[in-house]
């Protein structure tokens, strides 16, 4: 008996989302893009929508409860603090706060207004009051969305402990695949209302069953025709280039290649590495020590020291290399 | 053509002003003061405060429930209770004080003793000021962020609970400011109630019905209950603004953009 298990059948404006999930108690994340039913997920638990089909929570079916009957701690997208109650009264609003309040670090906010408040502050006020109603699911939508960049480091490093420490079956919603693979056990990628692929982070991004699962962990995807060659497959994309891979595959497919599998030179190295692409950088983004170069439809990401040994500037003409072990086909 | 934009609207703006200015003009603060102690002021102000507030009383007592229930639930005939709320705002005050002796009249629809009574001024005022604090609680429901009742459900509050400790308290400035538009409304009232609650001192003549039965007697007396009035309303008409602009300006509640 699974601790919790949806069965879920909701029509949505364009499309019905149909779900089946079961969790241990463990942490699972609903990644995909925003309109692919992620937050109607989390509401059919609580019961603030109507849904066909089953939720059990060990062992008790919740179907037919009204959303005060549910034991889950909701932390909504914005947080939903109540404006007019102090933090203790936000927090004790759901249940008695025992030693949340301390156990999340926010004692000393206790007579605080949401207002008064930091981003990172309201989050943890945010579980606080969750887990004061002692909820047998935790449901958290977009918990680090309404963060800054710098914050968000800090509250998904802390969330994810309080997460594992909890040990509660745990939905996660959100839109970012770092946030997801950091938080999670699990990952399920939904689109369109359909579950599409479910597993480990690490899972979806060495096989990603579709070209979107691959390009939301992170990949290139680029799309071309395969032949075999041997023992090899080689890939023509639109743009002539051919790339060759390890993977086997006939016709239409999508090369996936991730950023940190590439290698920048000036020219082309004379190593065991089979994909050469020469074109010109259009963009350079830093992200955090590294930096993400794009090189004509191929971003690799380097790390900020080798970007400044190579001199990287948008309009040069660079090579990206890649192995052919280091490129996934998915057939289209 | 913005000079004579200007003169226009210096014009109009001393046309609203007129009215209120003479009645301060015409005789001194003193003689206001000392007229206002007149036997049928003061019955008038005390039939006034009593009716008005008792009217107020049922407006909030059957006006919020209503309000709440429009805010937040859709149904079969929502549109139609919205539009019946707002009749008495386009009803003419005569039409609403025949209206009520139909309905409430000895002869009328449900034969009732109150018409000409003080009960009957409670009526009238009611009926006639309801729609101003009924459509603003309305708005004022309507305002309340859907997230933070969702968020009251997930924490095991009842509707009773969610009503009481988050609805009410966070519609509270909006509330405040419909019931004093809808004070106001009540206390100028004059049409509905001399039709059905008729102008008889100490019972039901009201301040509004003092000025028109003093005028021709003593226009000093009609002059000093004006300007009580005109006291009454510029009161509860910055208490309007002051509750509006607290209720409206996101600057109370609404989070903070630091990180």
């Amino acid at each position: 008996m699974a601790a919790l298990r949806l069965d879920l059948s909701v029509a949505l404006r364009t499309f019905r989302l149909r779900l089946a999930l079961e969790a241990e108690r463990e942490t699972v994340a609903i990644v995909g893009p925003s309109g692919a039913g992620k937050s109607t997920v989390l509401r059919a638990v609580a019961g603030l929508v109507k849904a066909a089909g089953t939720v059990e929570v060990n062992g008790r079916d919740w179907s037919s409860l009204a959303p005060e009957r549910r034991s889950v701690g909701f932390v909504f997208q914005d947080y939903a603090l109540f404006p007019h109650l102090s933090v203790r009264g936000n927090v004790a609003f759901g249940g008695p706060p025992g030693d949340v309040l301390e156990r999340l670090g926010i004692e000393h906010l206790a007579h605080a207004r949401p207002r008064e408040l930091s981003g990172g502050e309201r989050q943890r006020v945010a579980l606080a009051r969750a887990l004061a109603r002692r909820p047998e699911v935790l449901l958290l939508d977009e918990p680090l969305a309404a963060l800054d960049p710098h914050t968000r480091d800090t509250v998904r490093v802390e969330l994810r402990a309080t997460l594992r420490e909890l040990g509660l079956p745990t939905l996660v919603v959100t839109h970012d695949f770092v946030d997801a693979a950091a938080l999670a056990e699990r990952v399920g990628v939904l689109v369109d209302g359909r579950m599409v692929q479910m597993g480990r982070a690490d899972e979806l991004i060495a096989s990603p069953a579709t070209p979107f699962v691959a390009r939301f962990a992170g990949g290139n995807v680029l799309h071309g025709r395969a032949r075999r060659l041997g023992t090899l497959t080689s890939v023509e994309l639109s743009d002539r280039t051919v790339v060759t891979s390890t993977d086997a595959a006939q016709g239409d497919v999508a090369a996936i290649v991730y950023p940190w599998e590439v290698t920048l030179a000036r020219t082309p190295p004379t190593d065991s590495a089979q994909n050469h692409v020469r074109a010109v950088v259009s963009s350079v983004v830093p992200v955090a020590n590294r930096v993400r170069v794009t090189v004509g439809t191929v971003t690799a990401e380097v790390t900020a020291e080798s970007a400044r040994r190579l001199q990287i500037k948008e309009g040069e003409v660079l090579v990206a290399t890649w192995k052919a072990t280091a490129t996934r086909l998915v057939a289209l | 053509m913005r000079a004579a934009f200007a003169v226009i609207a210096a014009l109009a703006l001393a046309f609203l002003a007129l009215p209120v200015v003479a009645i301060f003009l015409r005789v001194s603060p003193a003689t206001l003061v000392r007229e206002l102690g007149d036997p049928v002021a003061r019955d008038a102000l005390v039939v006034s405060l009593r009716t008005s507030a008792l009217a107020q009383l049922l407006v909030v007592v059957l006006g919020t429930p209503t309000a709440y229930l429009l805010a937040t639930r859709r149904f079969r005939g929502r549109s139609m209770a919205l539009t019946l709320v707002e009749l008495p705002l386009v009803l003419p005050p005569a039409v609403a004080g025949i209206g009520l002796l139909a309905a409430f009249g000895r002869s009328g629809l449900l034969s009732t003793s109150l018409a000409f009574t003080q009960s009957a001024v409670v009526l009238a005022v009611a009926f006639v000021a309801a729609p101003f604090y009924v459509r603003t609680a309305v708005a004022a429901f309507e305002g309340v962020d859907a997230a933070l009742v969702d968020a009251a459900r997930t924490l095991g509050a009842r509707p009773w609970r969610v009503f009481a400790r988050i609805a009410l308290p966070l519609a509270a400035s909006g509330l405040g400011a419909g019931l004093a538009l809808s004070f106001a409304r009540g206390l100028g009232e004059f049409g509905a109630t001399i039709m059905f609650a008729g102008s008889l001192q100490r019972v039901t003549q009201t301040l509004p019905l003092a000025i028109y039965a003093e005028f021709a007697q003593s226009f000093d007396v009609a002059l000093a209950i004006g300007a009580l009035l005109v006291a009454f309303s510029f009161t509860l008409l910055l208490a309007v603004k002051w509750l509006r602009s607290d209720w409206i300006s996101p600057s109370r509640f609404a989070p903070s953009v630091s990180g």
